[in-house]
């Protein structure tokens, strides 16, 4: 298990990674943190001819908190989001799904962008995206553009990101006034990809029913998936431990189609969708009454 | 005599600490030499195949690629391997040797076999150069399922045998039918026991350099058994066993596979250093070691057991079937290792045990930690948790009702044992185990009161007590040397291979203790075969016991030979000699005497000093070879908490007291047994090896295949107990494998407490939260091991243009995503090219074959679909049925999508949304395709 | 054949290095390979054992997901580095009084992500000490010994005069 010869570029600037990545259209792959990329090198599997690491592109890394939200450069390491104050208040849900991810080394090195580049249906931060309606701002010859993170994923491991474009930074919203978050994830083993999972966030109205629902689903899917039937359940209501199961139903029921493998049939992954949205929710609005 | 033991039985640390944790510890894969070559294997994708071609000349002209070696470039090299255990003298026992070989030949049987080597320059080109081989092969059909195999008209995994039975042993104790006749009730139950790879977190590796001048082969071999393997290596490559030097340098940890297997690439690596004149070294990646290093794998247990109405046994029933993989070079250790643990602490008086082994188109099943003796502990301590449970005793009270009381021993339970030896317990007290464990992990209070309390509060807690024996220190024999150098320091060498038991320092502390020198001062040498010439291995938990007892017969022939060189020297009687602390001093007179060291070199006579019979040095050599193996017990007990919403499982306490005889160091046998539980935990809920039905293994990788982490084990409590074994001076049992072996058991029992309210029955291990999760819903376990696609699609057009769509090689082309081309190579037949590729794996080029059947048109075919490429290759086989439609013809389809290679060993959590995703985008190319046409 | 080499320089346990090595050699093989150093061990070349982990900038990461070349300029730690001035470091001390080391094999990277634990955490739970060490498998100890090794070095780097708790020495009966 030995990575084939591959070109190797280490562009100091994004225009320069850009310029490389326009040279080799489509044999050219750009490396994050490189912790999904290489060992399918290793594998052989992946067998870029071009690499272009941007380990060494000071502009794409950095926390910036700002009136509006939290900018996360795309090459901020997961371990640095993880242990970030700013993070940790702006984006809790951002911090909670964090140590979900694999292990200390794996985030050490991974990158956030590379992450949601990556485009891995079972990988947290996705749907963490997707839950906190982010967007990501994504660069190329073409110029700059904004998607919406729920645009941004089209299916198995594919995104709007075009192969001579670059994921730069990621922008998520304030959290609304009286709203909460929640993750929660079942995995055979701490750090494992995730059997199902749950991002939610819930912003309550004045009178403590839920105004606004955002709930994304992970390794039931293609990609993340947002659970708009269970949204739709729950906006309006009071938030009762019914409304809850409710949404929770029509999440497991309507909202997906999950995929079957040796760690969990697609009846299991039903059956845990139900059991997690509903405990994300709880939680979530437990922390949306106390805030 | 030897003074009462001073280190035995104390916390010594260790000795080969220093260089372990420096980084400094010599592995196999870090042996360098000048002008080293480097090794791969191209390896069969496929179960079943019949060799018909292979093309390895581009291979050969790669720049760096020194040689490439197939079965047909072996030459007479080519043999199959030898049987390494001959079954024992079991009357009217059925065996049948079919022994690996080191290249494929005519046909593969299991994924993983070599069929090339490749010898390059570096690791780097030797893979390269895989990818330029060529092959031509013929998929057969893959015998998998144990049942299965043994049906008529399966394919067979050896021609030369009529059957895929590998083996036919029955053994009896009694008579059983008479003691079912007896009984008050009889239980009665199927149970599956799995079990997993052996994950040494060093895979194999063997370098190897011939000195053509001094006309030697070293040998660095990840081998539990140095000494069988040079013995074996001088025979096949025609050397005297002195020519070659075995080394077992540190090995990362063994757990059984790396025992004496003759390993092909064990053999091919050596001959090809000697062919080549140059070093060369083969390091095994994590991919291979799945799939080419040998597992242990299932038994389905159709056992019965028949109990009087005060819950005393009367007899046990066992019929099973066992899974021998591809080859039986390992003879029926596994098997036997579970009839006979089966019968574990109790009283059985009869007893019908019959196996059937069955070569199955999977990877060799050989000793992995617990050697199958998990298999027979499994099925025993469920049938008493049942039998308690229908005759409405407590768990702990039918174990003490049946245990063999102290005064029972030596015991003998009539059944032939793996060392070809009776079964005989040497000593044991079992009852005051059970209650040792019953009072740590607070049994009683648990039951009546904790669990009652939290299951009001809706928390689903159990408790599990399950006893085991465990059948250690087998023979044949091992030896030790012991030497006192001019230094004074002392050299220890002995012929079994070390992978981390502390060897280093538990026969120094046994030497020590008779030699009465520091510790520190031993130095042990194991797994050099120029340091000790005759031996066995490391294996069977049997390192301490027979390894040991010789280093300490041996030491105690040292020390007679320094009171005999001391009684010459010092001109006194020997019992007016003491010995301590490195030398020999006279009673009553401390100052005077002499050190070990000056008596070494004393004992070395100079010319003249030499009389008939002298022999020189403080030194001896000495064997022991016990008759039959010592059996050590204990009792392990867990509680655990299950979510019965998630189906996850947490082991919240874990206790173990164990009884392995004399401790020689209870921190290094803490360490055994607790990380033994870790495997045994990994066996329980974590790991399986999941094969599909063209025996492909579906988590070939530590992504998939689990093994459990810091977070997963609980901090486990031991308690000793010791009952000294007779059979060796010291006392000795082994320890090695008890931590697994019991795991299982008690884990069922524990998970099925917790979900009384349920009504869950466990007969299976290893569970998973998936199984549980079927168990819990009580639904029929669906097939884990195949994805199928099954669904409907409506096309926008009448039925008979549709069918002439789908036999159309231009629109089939389209509907097959990434096709390059497609032609039709004859009626049904249609031959192409596609380009897949996903996420991150770049996409490669498959070829494509189609084949309809069965074709009644316009209505329904057969399909097969068949792609092949670099990572491997994929077989759909589909039903598609027509029918009119109200918006035109709606489409059923129901397929099975199976995969090999690489993407099958890491690819599979991807394969459902894979296979989904293209079948989508082929129906809806083809309606495009439809639409346009119309 | 030989692929044009790269020269990288960097700091490599504590001293400085120039290296040169083919460009996609991981920094596993360069340190094993290129620079001798063989504590560093193969596990999986996945990124699911953490045998082979570094201290990278003294952050842990696993260097068969690292390529050499991503080092230039950085600093790597390895086991070999872990001693300082002929002196164990104290988890290694630690290791060897608890008996956390069997095989061996694994535990150059247990040391490696303790040690990078314990510069961030030097007061960790135990159950920050099995989140730390999560992503390294062992096979031999089941882990306990660890977490009660890496618990006694990480009292002694705080100055306390720390021994063995009673059950770790002498169990639990």
């Amino acid at each position: 298990m030995k990575p084939a010869p591959f070109e190797y570029h280490r562009p100091g600037t994004v225009e320069e990674a850009l310029a490389v990545l326009a040279r080799h259209s489509g044999d050219a792959k750009p490396l994050a943190g490189g912790q999904s990329l290489i060992p399918a090198m290793n594998f052989r599997l992946a067998r870029p001819a071009v690499l272009v690491d941007l380990n060494r592109i000071p502009a794409l890394a950095g926390i910036r908190g700002s009136a509006d939200g939290l900018r996360i450069g795309a090459m901020t390491r997961q371990r640095a989001v993880e242990r970030d104050a700013t993070v940790a208040r702006d984006a809790p849900l951002v911090a909670e799904a964090l140590p979900h991810i694999a292990h200390p080394q794996i985030r050490t090195r991974g990158t956030v962008g590379g992450s949601l580049a990556h485009a891995d249906p079972a990988a947290e931060l996705p749907a963490v995206m997707v839950a906190l309606d982010a967007t990501f701002d994504l660069v190329g010859p073409r110029g700059r553009r904004s998607i919406a993170a729920t645009e941004f994923y089209t299916g198995l491991f594919t995104t709007a990101l075009a192969p001579d474009e670059l994921l730069v930074e990621i922008a998520i919203p304030r959290p609304a006034p009286r709203s909460g978050s929640a993750f929660v994830e079942v995995a055979r083993r701490h750090g494992d990809y995730a059997l199902a999972g749950v991002a939610a966030v819930v912003a309550l109205d004045d009178a403590g029913r839920c105004r606004a629902a955002r709930i994304a689903l992970l390794s039931v899917g293609d990609g993340p998936v947002l659970a708009r039937k269970a949204a739709q359940a729950i906006t309006g209501e009071s938030l009762t431990a019914e409304a809850i199961k409710g949404a929770a139903d029509a999440a497991a029921s309507q909202d997906i189609d999950p995929p079957g493998d040796i760690h969990a049939s697609a009846a299991y992954r039903r059956q845990l969708v139900g059991v997690l949205v509903r405990r994300a929710l709880q939680r979530a609005c437990e922390r949306a009454r106390s805030h | 005599m030897a003074p009462p033991p001073r280190l035995v039985g104390k916390r010594v640390l260790r000795n080969e600490d220093a260089r372990l944790l420096t980084g400094r510890a010599l592995f196999v894969d870090d042996v360098r030499l000048e002008g080293m070559l480097h090794v791969a294997f191209l390896r069969s994708e496929h179960a079943h195949a019949r060799l018909k071609r292979i093309d390895v000349s581009a291979a050969r002209r790669r720049p760096g690629v020194v040689a490439v070696y197939t079965a047909a470039d072996l030459g007479d090299y080519w043999r199959p391997g030898p049987l390494l255990v001959p079954p024992p003298p079991i009357p009217g026992l059925e065996f049948h040797a079919c022994t690996q070989v080191p290249l494929v030949k005519d046909k593969s049987r299991h994924v993983g076999e070599p069929i090339a080597m490749v010898v390059a320059e570096s690791r780097y080109v030797a893979e390269d150069a895989l990818a330029d081989i060529t092959l031509d092969v013929e998929p057969l059909a893959a015998v998998v399922d144990l049942e299965a195999a043994l049906s008529r008209g399966a394919p067979l995994v050896h021609e030369q045998l009529k059957s895929n039975r590998a083996a036919h042993v029955i053994q009896k104790k009694g008579d059983y039918d008479a003691a079912r006749a007896a009984a008050h009730k009889v239980i009665t139950r199927r149970f599956l026991y799995d079990r997993g790879i052996s994950a040494a977190i060093e895979n194999r590796a063997v370098a190897a350099r011939w000195d053509a001048r001094a006309e030697e082969l070293t040998v660095w071999d990840t081998t539990q058994a140095p000494i069988p393997i040079r013995n074996g290596l001088a025979a096949m490559l025609g050397l005297l066993e002195s020519q070659v030097r075995v080394i077992a340098p540190f090995v990362g940890g063994g757990f059984g596979p790396k025992i004496m297997m003759f390993y092909p690439e064990e053999v091919l690596v050596p001959w090809a250093a000697m062919r080549l004149g140059r070093p060369v070294k083969w390091t095994e990646d994590r991919r291979e070691n799945f799939t080419a290093t040998t597992q242990e794998r299932g038994q389905v247990h159709d056992a019965e057991l028949a109990v009087a109405k005060d819950g005393k046994i009367l007899g046990v029933k066992d019929v099973f079937l066992h899974d021998s993989g591809a080859y039986d070079s390992y003879g029926l250790t596994v098997p036997i290792n579970s009839q006979c643990t089966l019968l574990g602490p109790y009283d059985v008086p009869n007893y019908y045990t019959e196996f059937t082994a069955v070569f199955t188109n999977k990877t060799l099943v050989t000793p992995v930690r617990g050697a199958g003796r998990q298999h027979g502990v499994f099925v025993m301590e469920r049938l008493l948790d049942f039998a308690a449970r229908a005759l409405g005793l407590d768990r702990l009270e039918i174990r003490r009702r049946n245990y063999l009381p102290p005064g029972a021993f030596p015991f003998n339970n009539e059944i032939i044992f793996q060392d070809s030896a009776p079964l005989v317990y040497d000593s044991g007290d079992y009852a005051p185990a059970l209650e040792d464990a019953a009072r740590m992990i607070g049994y009683e209070k648990f039951v009546r009161e904790e669990q009652p309390r939290l299951r009001v509060a809706g928390r689903h807690v159990g408790v599990g007590v399950v006893s085991y024996i465990e059948g250690t220190g087998i023979g044949p024999y091992e030896g030790a040397r012991v030497t006192i150098e001019p230094s004074g320091r002392v050299r220890v060498a002995t012929g079994v291979g070390t992978q981390g038991q502390g060897h280093f320092t538990a026969f120094a502390q046994i030497v020590a203790d008779v030699l009465d020198v520091p510790v520190e001062g031993v130095h042990v040498v194991t797994g050099d075969t120029r340091e000790f010439n005759w031996g066995t291995g490391t294996f069977a938990s049997r390192g301490a016991v027979v390894a040991g007892t010789a280093c300490h017969a041996a030491a105690v022939a040292v020390r007679d030979k320094i009171v005999a060189v001391a009684t010459r020297v010092l001109n006194q009687p020997p019992e007016k000699l003491e010995l301590a602390g490195g030398r020999v001093t006279v009673k009553g007179a401390k100052d005077d005497g002499i050190s070990y060291g000056a008596l070494a070199t004393r004992a070395n006579p100079l010319r003249g000093a030499v009389k008939p019979g002298t022999e020189p040095g403080l030194e001896a050599t000495a064997y022991y070879g016990p008759d039959r193996g010592s059996t050590a017990s204990g009792v392990h007990a867990m509680i655990v908490e299950v979510d019965p919403e998630t189906a996850m499982v947490e082991i919240q306490r874990y206790v173990v007291v164990h009884d392995c005889g004399k401790l020689i160091n209870p921190m290094i046998v803490e360490g055994q047994i607790q990380g033994g539980v870790a495997h045994g935990i990994g066996n329980a809920f974590y790991e399986q090896l999941v094969y599909d039905d063209t025996g492909q293994l579906q988590n070939a990788s530590f992504m998939d295949y689990l093994l459990p982490t810091a977070t997963d084990v609980p901090r486990v409590e031991i308690a000793h107990r010791e009952t000294p074994s007779p059979l060796n001076p010291i006392g000795l049992k082994g320890v090695g494998e008890a931590g697994c072996i019991p795991t299982g058991a008690a884990f069922a029992q524990a998970v099925e407490d917790a979900l009384a309210d349920f009504g869950v029955e466990i007969t299976e291990i290893p569970l998973s939260p998936d199984k549980l999760f079927d168990l819990l819903k009580k639904t029929r376990p669906k097939k884990r091991n195949v994805v199928v696609l099954e669904g409907s699609f409506v096309f926008a057009g009448p039925r008979a243009a549709v069918w002439d769509l789908l036999q159309d090689p231009a629109v089939l082309g389209t509907a097959l995503p990434g096709a390059m081309r497609l032609e039709r190579t004859g009626d049904g037949h249609y031959d192409g090219l596609m380009k897949v590729g996903i996420g991150p794996v770049t996409a490669a080029e498959f070829s494509v074959r189609i084949t309809l059947r069965d074709r009644e048109p316009p209505a329904r075919y057969g399909m097969i679909v068949e792609g092949k490429g670099s990572f491997g290759f994929t077989r759909g086989t589909a039903q598609v049925a027509l029918a009119d439609h109200k918006s035109g013809t709606e489409m059923t389809y129901r397929a099975e999508v199976q995969v090999g290679g690489t993407i099958a060993g890491v690819g599979q959590r991807l394969l459902d949304s894979v296979a989904r995703r293209m079948t989508k985008q082929g129906l809806e190319a083809l309606n495009k395709a439809l639409a346009a046409r119309l | 054949m030989p692929d044009p080499k790269a020269t990288i320089s960097f700091e490599l346990n504590g001293e400085p290095a120039t290296l040169a090595f083919a460009p996609h050699k991981t920094l596993l093989e360069v340190l094993r390979e290129d620079a001798g150093l063989t504590g560093t061990k193969h596990g999986c070349e996945l990124g699911e054992c953490g045998t082979c982990t570094v201290l990278l900038d003294g952050t842990p990461v696993l260097s068969c997901l690292l390529l050499g070349l991503a080092c230039a300029g950085h600093r790597v730690t390895t086991v070999e580095g872990m001693a300082a001035g002929g002196r164990l470091h104290p988890l290694q001390d630690a290791f060897a009084e608890l008996g956390a080391a069997q095989c061996g094999y694994c535990t150059p990277a247990f040391l490696l992500a303790a040690q990078a634990l314990l510069a961030v955490e030097p007061r960790p739970s135990r159950a920050a000490i099995k989140q730390a060490l999560a992503g390294n498998l062992c096979r031999c100890t089941g882990y306990l010994k660890i977490y009660e090794a890496v618990e006694l070095a990480a009292a002694r780097l705080r100055g306390e005069d720390a021994t063995p708790a009673r059950e770790t020495l002498y169990g639990h009966a």
